[in-house]
């Protein structure tokens, strides 16, 4: 366990190195979101209709974004090597980089949301729904997209791989997360699709760190 | 091809560690790298891997490190076949490979300490950090960043981590490679040091470090 948060505390603290990464997704999340209003025309009611699944889109592809990079400088430096060989079975090093990407990426969307829901006039009431759907839902994109990283580790065009292979897989989170959402804007128990949301959480918690050991294993052989 | 025990441990003396392979065969895509390769090594006792670009030494001591499975054959620690327990086998090994696994966002002293963390020392961290970078002739870089370090300074920075964690058997990939005549005896006393506490070295290279009284495995033969 000290040796799984070592590993936590490293990955965050080389992202805070280089924050231009996490700082690029961050812009992206925000920027795209803004420019749906200027295609869309500035019509609140439309607006407010469309923010979830906007918000959820762009939380998506920022992740897309970001994610690329998780396993690459370490497999490129011979890090990941080390890493492999630490006293840290290979889904614990799968889980403690997740984790990090998700605390340098998926924390600030979570924070920066309401930014984006205010600006497209989501009602305030809403925003606890978004930010728990948020909440469950980051983690899960961070480790969808960890397995689509490591799969494609080494390969020549991994960055135009990537999204084929995970858009697919992040379909469930995105169609619950913006249904909560939706549900909460029409006075709806958000509920079940929060619960569903929690539900591909956990499955993703367990299945994903082996799907991504086993993916780093291949590369490293 | 195989190569018998220099320093065989005494007779009756089951505490003396042995490594052995049996039988190694490795693939690399379609090509076989290596067949049949046979080899032991005893506490203190040193292995030279020799051969031209391509016949397999860094394969082998990929294999030997447990990243890479053998396509057939054995690797035998005490007898016990490492992959029987290959969480225990990577507690044994300290693996050197050709990439320095430095980071370059991070200070010299900062990427040891990074290791030293992961490789789950505590309170005499920062103490076992000075003391390896004060054996390489790195104290006095401590607080650069490692981005500035030429590629001699990288490598000696990649060999100090071999001291951060007390490892029985030490695998180098070209542990010279770029290093000048006064670090490169470092290196060969450490080497010697190491090997005098019964430590294993296995050394794969071209010639320019020898270790004294090593058996020699020409993998092109």
């Amino acid at each position: 366990m000290k040796i799984f948060l070592a590993l936590v505390g490293r990955d965050i603290a080389l992202a805070l190195r280089q924050p231009t990464d996490a700082a690029l997704a961050l812009l992206f999340f925000l920027l795209g979101g803004a420019i749906f209003p200027l295609g869309l025309g500035p019509e609140p009611l439309l607006l407010a209709r469309v923010a979830p699944g906007v918000i959820w889109a762009m939380a998506l592809f920022a992740a897309l974004l970001s994610v690329d990079r998780m396993f690459h400088a370490d497999f490129e430096d011979g890090s990941l090597d080390q890493l492999a060989l630490l006293d840290l079975p290979l889904w614990a090093v799968a889980l403690a980089k997740t984790l990090a990407h998700w605390a340098t990426l998926g924390l600030p969307l979570l924070l920066a949301a309401p930014l984006l829901a205010i600006a497209f006039g989501m009602p305030v009431a809403s925003l606890p729904v978004l930010l728990a759907g948020l909440a469950l839902g980051g983690p899960l994109l961070s480790l969808i997209g960890a397995v689509g990283a490591a799969l494609t580790l080494g390969a020549r065009r991994s960055g135009a791989i990537l999204p084929l292979l995970v858009l697919p897989l992040c379909v469930p989170v995105l169609v619950f997360g913006a249904a909560a959402v939706e549900a909460a804007l029409l006075d709806l128990p958000a509920q079940p699709a929060l619960t569903m949301l929690g539900g591909f959480a956990l499955a993703g918690l367990v299945l994903a760190p082996w799907a991504i050991a086993t993916a780093l294993r291949h590369a490293l052989e | 091809m195989v190569a018998g025990g220099a320093r065989n441990g005494t007779p009756g003396n089951d505490g003396a560690a042995r490594f052995a392979g049996d039988g190694l065969a490795c693939r690399r895509g379609e090509r076989q790298v290596l067949t049949d390769l046979s080899f032991r090594v005893a506490a203190g006792g040193a292995l030279l891997l020799t051969g031209p670009n391509g016949a397999g030494k860094s394969s082998l001591l990929r294999m030997m490190a447990g990243l890479l499975p053998a396509a057939a054959g054995r690797l035998l620690w005490n007898d016990a076949n490492i992959e029987t327990d290959l969480a225990a086998h990577r507690a044994r090994v300290s693996f050197v490979g050709d990439r320095d696994a430095v980071k370059p966002g991070l200070s010299v002293a900062g990427n040891l300490a990074s290791w030293a963390a992961l490789l789950g020392r505590g309170a005499d961290a920062a103490a076992s950090v000075a003391g390896a970078l004060a054996h390489f002739g790195l104290a006095s870089l401590a607080d650069l960043p490692a981005r500035y370090l030429s590629a001699g300074q990288r490598r000696r920075l990649a060999l100090a981590r071999l001291l951060l964690a007390p490892r029985p058997l030490w695998l180098l990939d070209e542990p010279h490679a770029g290093l000048d005549a006064a670090a490169l005896d470092m290196l060969k006393a450490t080497l010697h040091a190491h090997r005098a506490l019964g430590g294993m070295v296995v050394v794969a290279s071209h010639g320019g470090l020898v270790p004294p009284d090593a058996l020699r495995l020409d993998l092109a033969a």
